[in-house]
């Protein structure tokens, strides 16, 4: 299967072939990818990305994958409708 | 010892802008460091709007000259993608009287400098953005060329720019000191070496301030959080940003889908805190169900936080330094900097080179401050 048909992150249609011309380029943190592709900044979060990025940086940098550290967590946990919140009371 | 023509300190929009015009006008051996990686700090978590419709005479010219850049910044920096550049216009909601007045002034005097905003009834706006909430204001006013810019896009169209003319980049690097003797610029000490320079610019947001003293030189600015959301994307639905600042909230839709909106948190303390808020969802949420109810009804994914570095009249100091040869300084866009990058760069170029600078740009020196020339506050501002 090529590079660019397979997808890393299903949130923002990003494919390996972009994560690797990303590295190429001399992007090679989680964030810095994620500001470029937008990879974990769909509504999963990086849920699904997240490792295999992780693990497509640690391949390109050969290091040990416990060295490449994945995304900033930032709320919220799952996606909530915006005038839920704003009718939700405090008691 | 490494040896460098300037040492640009910061590499956000300004730096980057900065270092970009200095290199097309043929500076060699520029050093740009930052303590992180690129789009780490404001310019990668600002609201990705740009707009023109400001109340103060030096805020519209920037933002014009700017503007103006960034139609043409794919060709001019020869980027192999776009910086989706979206030219929808801002609506800016009055909603009392004195706001309506206070606009009134603000479209006139933008159209003095060439600005093609206009003042907008309730049922104009409503032709431009069908779903306001017809009661939440009583006028707008509204500029068709103010629009979209993605920020992390145009930091690297000038970051890749700058690199193919020579200029040199360190990321991870941090300017820990800098040395003076006899008002003139020795070293800068980072973290990793020493590096020999007469020339400094202090580009580094919301660090500005810090790096100032470093140098010995006061600079009258302060950091503040300011918090922001993002929906999920949907279909397109709202051209325009829509603001107010009574109502304390800007909201625009990105060409991705997704919705932006973000406000200012009363009384933030002066300082570097960057976390998310429950109290900032609760009252963003709230707002946005009174002012655009429909935009209501998506869901929030995410939440973050950046740093405006606010100046006394709000806005930016682009400067060099009287007591410190060779200390430049652009800092203090009080939340704007990113939009009026183009120009930063363009005014810095030219008084770091020594070349003509125009006149209005002269009128955003330091010296302001302490020479009570302070003429004019803006208060467009969320």
């Amino acid at each position: 299967m090529s590079e660019s048909d397979i997808i890393v992150c299903r949130c923002e249609d990003v494919t390996l072939a972009d994560v690797r011309r990303c590295l190429e380029e001399g992007y090679t943190t989680f964030e810095e990818i994620k500001r470029i592709l937008r990879v974990g900044m769909g509504p999963c979060q990086g849920q699904t990305c997240s490792v295999i990025i992780q693990r497509e940086i640690a391949r390109y940098l050969n290091k040990p994958i416990e060295e490449i550290k994945t995304h900033k967590t930032r709320p919220l946990v799952t996606g909530v409708v915006l005038s839920d919140i704003a009718g939700a009371s405090d008691d | 010892m490494t040896k460098k023509s300037i040492v640009i300190i910061g590499a956000g929009i300004s730096g980057l802008s900065t270092a970009y015009y200095l290199a097309k006008k043929g500076l060699k051996d520029i050093l740009v460091v930052d303590k992180n990686f690129l789009n780490s700090g404001a310019t990668g978590r600002c609201g990705a709007g740009v707009r023109q419709q400001w109340g103060t005479k030096l805020n519209c010219i920037l933002a014009k000259k700017s503007i103006e850049f960034f139609a043409k910044a794919e060709e001019e920096l020869q980027y192999d993608k776009s910086i989706e550049f979206k030219q929808k216009g801002y609506l800016i909601l009055a909603t009392d009287k004195e706001e309506d007045e206070t606009f009134k002034e603000n479209v006139i005097l933008q159209n003095s400098l060439g600005i093609s905003s206009v003042k907008l009834t309730v049922e104009e706006a409503l032709k431009i953005v069908p779903h306001l909430n017809p009661n939440s204001f009583i006028s707008a006013t509204y500029c068709n060329t103010d629009g979209h810019v993605n920020p992390f896009l145009m930091s690297e169209a000038y970051y890749k720019a700058a690199k193919r003319l020579g200029v040199e980049f360190s990321f991870f690097e941090e300017v820990l000191n800098i040395e003076t003797q006899n008002n003139k610029i020795q070293k800068v000490i980072t973290n990793k070496r020493e590096i020999i320079t007469d020339k400094i610019l202090n580009a580094a947001g919301g660090y500005a301030y810090e790096i100032g003293q470093m140098a010995g030189v006061d600079i009258p600015v302060y950091s503040e959080k300011h918090e922001i959301l993002v929906t999920e994307p949907t279909k397109e639905m709202q051209g325009p940003m829509v603001m107010s600042f009574s109502k304390n909230i800007y909201c625009q839709q990105v060409p991705h889908g997704s919705f932006l909106m973000g406000r200012t948190t009363p009384d933030a303390p002066h300082n570097h805190d960057i976390l998310s808020s429950w109290k900032f969802l609760d009252e963003m949420s709230k707002t946005v169900t009174e002012i655009l109810p429909e935009v209501a009804k998506l869901r929030v994914i995410r939440t973050w936080a950046g740093s405006y570095n606010v100046s006394p009249d709000h806005q930016p100091i682009i400067s060099d330094t009287v007591n410190l040869e060779g200390f430049y300084i652009a800092c203090g866009y009080s939340g704007h900097g990113f939009m009026f990058a183009p120009i930063t760069g363009e005014i810095l170029s030219q008084m770091i080179l020594g070349l003509e600078v125009e006149d209005y740009a002269k009128e955003l020196h330091i010296n302001r401050f302490k020479e009570n020339r302070v003429t004019d506050f803006e208060r467009s501002v969320v």
